[in-house]
């Protein structure tokens, strides 16, 4: 992880989005870069060309009450370069009621699964998925249960079934 | 003729009830469907493993097909998403059967009061015998199926319903899966085009 490597990707993301609005940061040698929503596709898409090969993880976060902060949701992105071992982590910002993001599918194809399930749990809907629908909840689910305001048992989903007695069985 | 049939026959006979009969088989003679989704599931192969040894009870024969059982033993918690699973497989078993609630979490949601896990199987299918433990040990589990095969031979068919059965054209009631959608349909719920699937 030498200073040059750094000034790469610094280089790479201000030449793919040359007005955009890009915040770094650092926090214990781990470096952030903060883009807009409009052009993440713009940004992983340079990123990855410039060696960026793995999507380690794509998670997202609610931002509910959180100190500090001024937008409901964060996507995040875990980039991974395997030659140098560089990793980068790359965050957008997205609030209700525009929670839409392009999807990373064609990027990295392992954003598959990972998207339907910050869909599932969080209710983002990453467009241009293939095969976009929840991962692990049932579809006729109605909430997205990791969101701050989803209360943590639930709203009766659980119970929601018929009961089988005795006599029927 | 009486006297006749006693000197040819002796002692070498009894008088009993056909119910008396049939639960004293029924009771030692359990085929268990394993249900197993989480670690009570490791204490109920260890009980039907060496050890401990289940066949000295008359139930070892441990089905994975709820068509042959008539024990349906539920160990581990049960999620929102399996219980149209659970209850299939339990529509699925033929009569006489039971069910044995195995561990905290079937009984009772245990520690994991959340939105997904259901708060005790017993909301949804009936339950003959609670066993109390996180996890149980196996000798919890086989003094539940020693109360069992107690209750089996105390009860016996009430009201031989499964005999009843075998003149029915159509056998046990299939569950019926769009039950499900009618109930959320009367609670207000929106519904999507699609039929629910549990697997997808």
């Amino acid at each position: 992880m030498t200073e040059s490597a750094e000034s790469d990707w610094k280089q790479v993301l201000e030449k793919a989005l040359p007005s955009a609005n890009l915040r770094f940061s650092e926090f214990r040698n781990q470096q952030r870069v903060d883009v807009p929503a409009s052009g993440i596709v713009a940004a992983l898409t340079a990123l990855r060309d410039a060696g960026m090969d793995q999507l380690c993880d794509l998670t997202a976060v609610d931002l509910l009450e959180y100190p500090g902060a001024t937008d409901r949701f964060e996507v995040v992105y875990l980039l991974l370069n395997t030659t140098s071992g560089q990793r980068l982590t790359v965050r957008t910002h997205l609030n209700e009621p525009d929670l839409k993001i392009p999807s990373a599918v064609p990027i990295w194809f392992g954003a598959d699964w990972l998207e339907r399930e910050v869909y599932d749990m969080y209710g983002i809907v990453f467009e241009g998925h293939p095969n976009f629908k929840r991962l692990l909840l049932p579809d006729a689910f109605e909430s997205f249960p990791m969101r701050k305001d989803y209360p943590v048992k639930g709203r009766g989903e659980r119970h929601n079934f018929p009961i089988i007695t005795r006599a029927e069985s | 003729m009486a006297t006749q049939i006693n000197k040819q026959l002796g002692d070498n006979i009894f008088l009993t009830t056909l119910d008396a009969a049939a639960s004293w088989a029924r009771a030692n003679s359990l085929w268990p469907m394993p249900f197993a989704t989480a670690c009570c599931g490791i204490e109920l192969m260890s009980t039907a493993a060496s050890r401990h040894d289940l066949s000295r009870f008359g139930s070892e024969v441990m089905r994975f097909t709820p068509r042959q059982c008539d024990l349906m033993i539920v160990a581990g918690r049960v999620v929102m998403k399996m219980i149209p699973v659970l209850q299939r497989i339990w529509m699925q078993m033929p009569e006489p059967k039971w069910c044995i609630s195995m561990g905290a979490c079937a009984c009772s949601g245990g520690v994991f009061d959340t939105y997904a896990v259901v708060q005790g199987i017993d909301r949804f299918i009936p339950v003959d015998v609670y066993v109390p433990g996180c996890p149980p040990r196996p000798e919890q589990l086989i003094r539940a199926i020693m109360d069992l095969q107690d209750k089996i031979k105390k009860t016996g068919t009430y009201n031989a319903r499964e005999f009843q059965l075998r003149i029915l054209p159509d056998g046990p009631k299939r569950f019926d899966e769009d039950e499900l959608m009618r109930i959320r349909e009367r609670n207000g719920l929106k519904l999507d085009d699609h039929k629910y699937d549990p697997i997808h």
